[in-house]
């Protein structure tokens, strides 16, 4: 009876807005629920853990290393280095992470920051 | 306090009370709408959910019906009386409930305007009632974001609330469908019968 109300009633465009509607809860399930969103980040000065911060709320850290300070930017629950005394900028221009596991390093400065997420998970350098 | 004395003591002298308004026959189309769609959420709030928030909707289906019969108007005051006479019915109002309602009442009207320009032909209440469906929870986490829980975590309910959505946009849009069907397999009825009144009284 349901399959012969929806033959009746669903129009060719109603198909079309079915299809969108299930594309866009899948893409959503897909964005949103792949586990693997980070909670936290872990900066690490000179190899020890400077602090560990929630990606809930926006901020600005500054932390100290033998060249200068470097500056984490946490932004929109992602974080990155704004700005580092490294000379090659690598961990800057790296730009925002945003995944569990990501992790920019300015070797020069031993300042390194890492996003965590509920679990931890292996990588190429923690198996 | 002496004008409500006045209006009293006029009311005594006036056994036709002089508060009648005049209410057109809309008035009265919207009033029985919004008192079905009062029924159906007060209906709907017995039936158990596994997460507050989603529900059927099941008075969507009345927004539905009278946007396609008596137009936009008619339909956002049905949809808001709803609003507004079930909070004050359930005690929530003003409370965050009511203002979750609204946004998401007010979300739905608004793509509902727009979704009904799409073309007949193609396009029926099924897709009005998805789009309805999916503005009124955007409205919703916009509140819940915004207001009462400004958190990110609340990103891993959407995927729920998008997938309760579409299921029961559907479903309410095919209802919908099915009562207007017979609306107006009810209305095709009436001018048959018409003609035969008349064949009779002149012959």
């Amino acid at each position: 009876m349901i399959y012969k109300l929806a033959m009746q009633h669903i129009k060719p465009g109603d198909w079309l807005t079915l299809l969108l509607g299930g594309t866009l809860v899948v893409a959503l399930t897909l964005k949103l629920w792949n586990g693997d969103l980070a909670d936290k980040a872990i900066i690490r000065s000179g190899g020890k853990i400077f602090r560990e911060v929630s990606l809930s709320r926006d901020q600005k850290i500054e932390v100290p290393g033998p060249l200068g300070i470097s500056i984490v930017s946490i932004r929109d629950r992602k974080a990155r280095i704004a700005s580092d005394p490294s000379p090659r900028q690598y961990c800057v221009r790296q730009g925002w992470l945003q995944q569990a596991g990501e992790i920019a390093i300015c070797l020069p400065n031993q300042v390194s920051v890492e996003l965590a997420g509920s679990r931890s998970k292996y990588d190429s350098l923690n198996y | 306090m002496s004008g409500k004395e006045q209006a009293e003591s006029a009311g005594a002298d006036l056994p036709c009370s002089s508060l009648l308004l005049d209410t057109t026959a809309e008035d009265h189309h919207i009033a029985r709408m919004a008192a079905v769609a009062l029924g159906l959420t007060i209906l709907e709030s017995a039936i158990p959910s596994p997460l507050p928030g989603v529900k059927p909707g099941l008075a969507n289906i009345v927004t539905l019906i009278v946007l396609a019969r008596y137009g936009w108007r008619a339909a956002a005051w049905v949809s808001l009386l709803r609003v507004l006479a079930g909070s004050l019915l359930f005690g929530n109002f003003l409370a965050p409930g009511f203002f979750l309602s609204l946004s998401g009442a007010l979300c739905s009207l608004v793509v509902l305007g727009l979704a009904r320009h799409l073309p007949v032909r193609w396009f029926g209440p099924v897709s009005h009632s998805i789009h309805a469906a999916f503005a009124h929870i955007a409205g919703q986490m916009l509140v819940v974001y915004f207001w009462l829980i400004p958190h990110t975590g609340i990103a891993y309910l959407i995927p729920i609330f998008a997938a309760a959505a579409l299921l029961f946009g559907t479903v309410n849009g095919l209802i919908a469908a099915r009562f207007m069907d017979s609306e107006t397999v009810a209305e095709n009825r009436k001018p048959i019968r018409r003609p035969q009144k008349s064949y009779g009284s002149p012959g």
